[in-house]
């Protein structure tokens, strides 16, 4: 993931990730999501050049692009950290932990610290129920989390 | 002869450390020269003794758990190979209480063989079910179908048979099978275990549907919330593909079936089945007016099958076992086996698959044994966020679809999470809302504006304003959502809210104003 690209270099990288990908049957999110995996985020920049490619208005892909939680308009964090918030995480503490991690971050839900280690976002449910509290870190499952084990992946996120 | 060690690949186990377990244990066998190779399965489904390890013994497979990576060099030592003793062990696999008095069906393989083995899978009876079906005319393939009283397992219950027959009547140059694996319902995993457990018989049962329907590509919308499904799916899909399972030539019958992995976006509303295809559509997961049916005019207009996964892997037995073997499972018009899902504060954590009819009481008292903190039990959600909240005077309802609506409720995706004393039922109401108000589609005025309104009128009764009017608002703004809503958010977040107010009417009577204290 290299976050200093220039628009050209956004822009010539779309373009082929929509051409491998255009004939696909309704090959708008997983470009999309194509996209997201290579910039970390998705790009203004290549809204347009979806948009034209696939015959589409640029409302239209704006429209897509928005309505998903998981598509990002800006970069995340080094880490991202999906705390549980649904209710079996909850019936076994999950708000208590989610407050321990925001007070330990320093941070709220969708919100990056300064040092731009971390994002922390609420995710509902990650099938994870008979193991609650969960959470994902970078993509990895923790399950049965209590303090000593959101602490040790709130060191984790930090060194 | 080389020992195999059970290790589960399950993301469940996964986050209760089984990576660490099987590397520590590769480690150990290599340098204790052991004649041992390590098997990553899925999960038997009793996740509080996850990761459990298992070694298969001319006894049968013994079961350890629940393992840590500190643990695996005692095990060792105590003779894990030989299936020796530790105070780890569980004894038999088989003979686990909370396993054998379960019926598995649909879940039969799951945990016993490696999930990316077709020569397992049909070394455990895999292949029967679409091997019969080729050799059927696609009307006897629904009729089997039919029979045997399947209904849409991802909860609204609707008859699987009758759903293909539309689909297979409706004539189409091109038809769908879509299979709903976007599970974002909170207490509810049988769909990811099964995916991460046993990939080929979702596979074998969408073949199946698409020779019973005259469909030839099927998709798997799985949410991105499962990565570990996702990419056991897909690679799944490339093993049936190279082994003539799916492609142009279905295990050498006329028929083509193909499919296609398709990973959600984090929108919980993409679990209803409009929105869904909308979504693979590539456009905003917005819920359509029916009719017209998706079976009529689904994914791209055309004619298209939409099942949940547990619906579709559940086929496989009833086409080789016949429909009658399935059928005689269950009671009224529930038929058949449903996987269960135990989660949340409770002590025995995990999936339990068994025929319609037991009560909640049994469920959560003799199989779950009781909370986790060893608290009472308040309250037990069932069906996911847009599930009733029952209390322990309801715990004689069987689980039935049709006895829980009378109830006030609803079986849902079969997921049930337990809540202790500490639980705030008024905060449970107030988050459904909330819930409702962030996946809101925004199609619908009911759902979109109804659920913000709701908690905030939630949050006046916490605070003591006028809390009989704002009760009486609350019920009435449920009523609303409840007949008003397009789909099943808008119009079922009012269940866990009004079962919250209606059985736990004390949270709902809050301390007096903040003011009158001072």
């Amino acid at each position: 993931m290299n976050l200093h690209l220039s628009s050209r270099d956004i822009g010539i990288r779309t373009l082929d990730i929509v051409s491998e990908m255009k004939s696909l049957e309704g090959p708008l999110l997983p470009i999309l999501h194509e996209i997201q995996a290579e910039f970390g985020y998705v790009p203004q920049e290549a809204l347009p050049i979806i948009a034209r490619e696939l015959n589409l208005s640029r409302a239209e892909v704006h429209g897509v692009v928005t309505f998903y939680h998981d598509y990002r308009d800006h970069p995340a964090g080094r880490h991202v950290l999906k705390l549980c918030r649904a209710e079996a995480c909850q019936s076994m503490g999950g708000d208590q932990l989610a407050e321990r991690v925001k007070t330990l971050l320093g941070i709220d839900f969708h919100q990056t610290t300064l040092d731009g280690a971390v994002t922390l976002e609420p995710v509902y449910c990650l099938g994870l129920c008979s193991a609650a509290p969960a959470a994902m870190l970078d993509g990895e499952m923790h399950g049965r989390l209590d303090a000593d084990a959101v602490d040790g992946l709130v060191a984790e996120v930090r060194a | 002869m080389t020992v195999r060690i059970y290790v589960p690949r399950d993301a469940a186990a996964l986050a209760l450390g089984a990576e660490r377990v099987a590397k520590v244990l590769a480690s150990e066998i290599e340098a204790r020269g052991l004649d041992a190779t390590i098997v990553r399965n899925g999960s038997r489904g009793l996740h509080w003794l996850e990761p459990m390890v298992e070694v298969e013994t001319a006894q049968g497979r013994i079961a350890y758990g629940p393992v840590k990576s500190s643990d695996v060099a005692g095990l060792l030592d105590a003779g894990l190979v030989e299936g020796g003793n530790h105070a780890l062990c569980l004894g038999k696999t088989e003979e686990l209480p909370f396993l054998k008095s379960q019926t598995r069906l649909t879940f039969a393989r799951c945990g016993i063989i490696d999930p990316l083995s077709l020569a397992d899978y049909r070394a455990h009876d895999g292949l029967k079910g679409l091997e019969r079906a080729v050799t059927l005319a696609p009307a006897d393939i629904v009729a089997h179908v039919t029979e045997s009283g399947l209904r849409g397992r991802g909860g609204a219950g609707f008859p699987t048979g009758i759903k293909w027959k539309t689909v297979l009547e409706t004539p189409g140059v091109r038809k769908y099978i879509v299979c709903n694996a976007d599970e974002g319902d909170s207490g509810t995993f049988a769909d990811r275990m099964i995916m991460e457990g046993d990939p080929f018989v979702l596979i074998e049962g969408m073949a199946i549907a698409g020779i019973a329907t005259g469909a030839t590509k099927g998709f798997v919308y799985i949410r991105s919330e499962y990565p570990h499904a996702i990419a056991t799916m897909t690679q799944a899909v490339e093993i049936a593909h190279k082994a003539g399972v799916l492609g142009t030539s279905v295990l050498g019958s006329p028929h083509a079936f193909d499919i296609e992995i398709r990973a959600g976006a984090g929108a919980y509303v993409c679990g209803e089945e409009t929105a869904l295809l909308n979504s693979l559509e590539g456009k905003r997961g917005i819920v359509r007016a029916k009719p017209p049916l998706p079976a009529h005019k689904g994914l791209f207009d055309c004619p298209t099958v939409i099942n949940n996964v547990i619906s579709l892997a559940s086929v496989p037995i009833i086409m080789d076992k016949g429909p009658s073997y399935y059928k005689d499972f269950g009671m009224g018009r529930s038929r058949g086996t449903i996987p269960i899902q135990i989660a949340g504060n409770v002590r025995h954590r995990g999936l339990y698959e068994a025929a319609f009819g037991l009560t909640l009481g049994q469920i959560v008292d003799d199989i779950g044994g009781g909370t986790a903190s060893g608290r009472p039990v308040k309250a037990v959600q069932v069906g996911g966020p847009l599930g009733a909240y029952f209390p322990r005077a309801l715990f004689d309802t069987p689980f039935d679809y049709e006895a829980f609506a009378a109830k006030d409720g609803l079986i849902g995706h079969a997921g049930i999470v337990v809540f202790d004393d500490t639980a705030d039922m008024l905060k449970q109401a107030r988050f459904a809302m909330e819930f409702c108000a962030v996946e809101s589609c925004g199609k619908c005025t009911p759902c979109r504006i109804g659920s913000t309104r709701g908690v905030e009128v939630a949050d006046k009764i916490a605070q003591g304003i006028e809390p009989e009017k704002n009760r009486e608002l609350l019920a009435d703004l449920c009523n609303t959502m409840k007949f008003g809503s397009l789909c099943a958010l808008g119009g079922f977040t009012p269940y866990p809210v009004m079962s919250a107010m209606t059985h736990f009417p004390d949270d709902f009577s809050p301390a007096p104003l903040v003011e009158a204290a001072e």
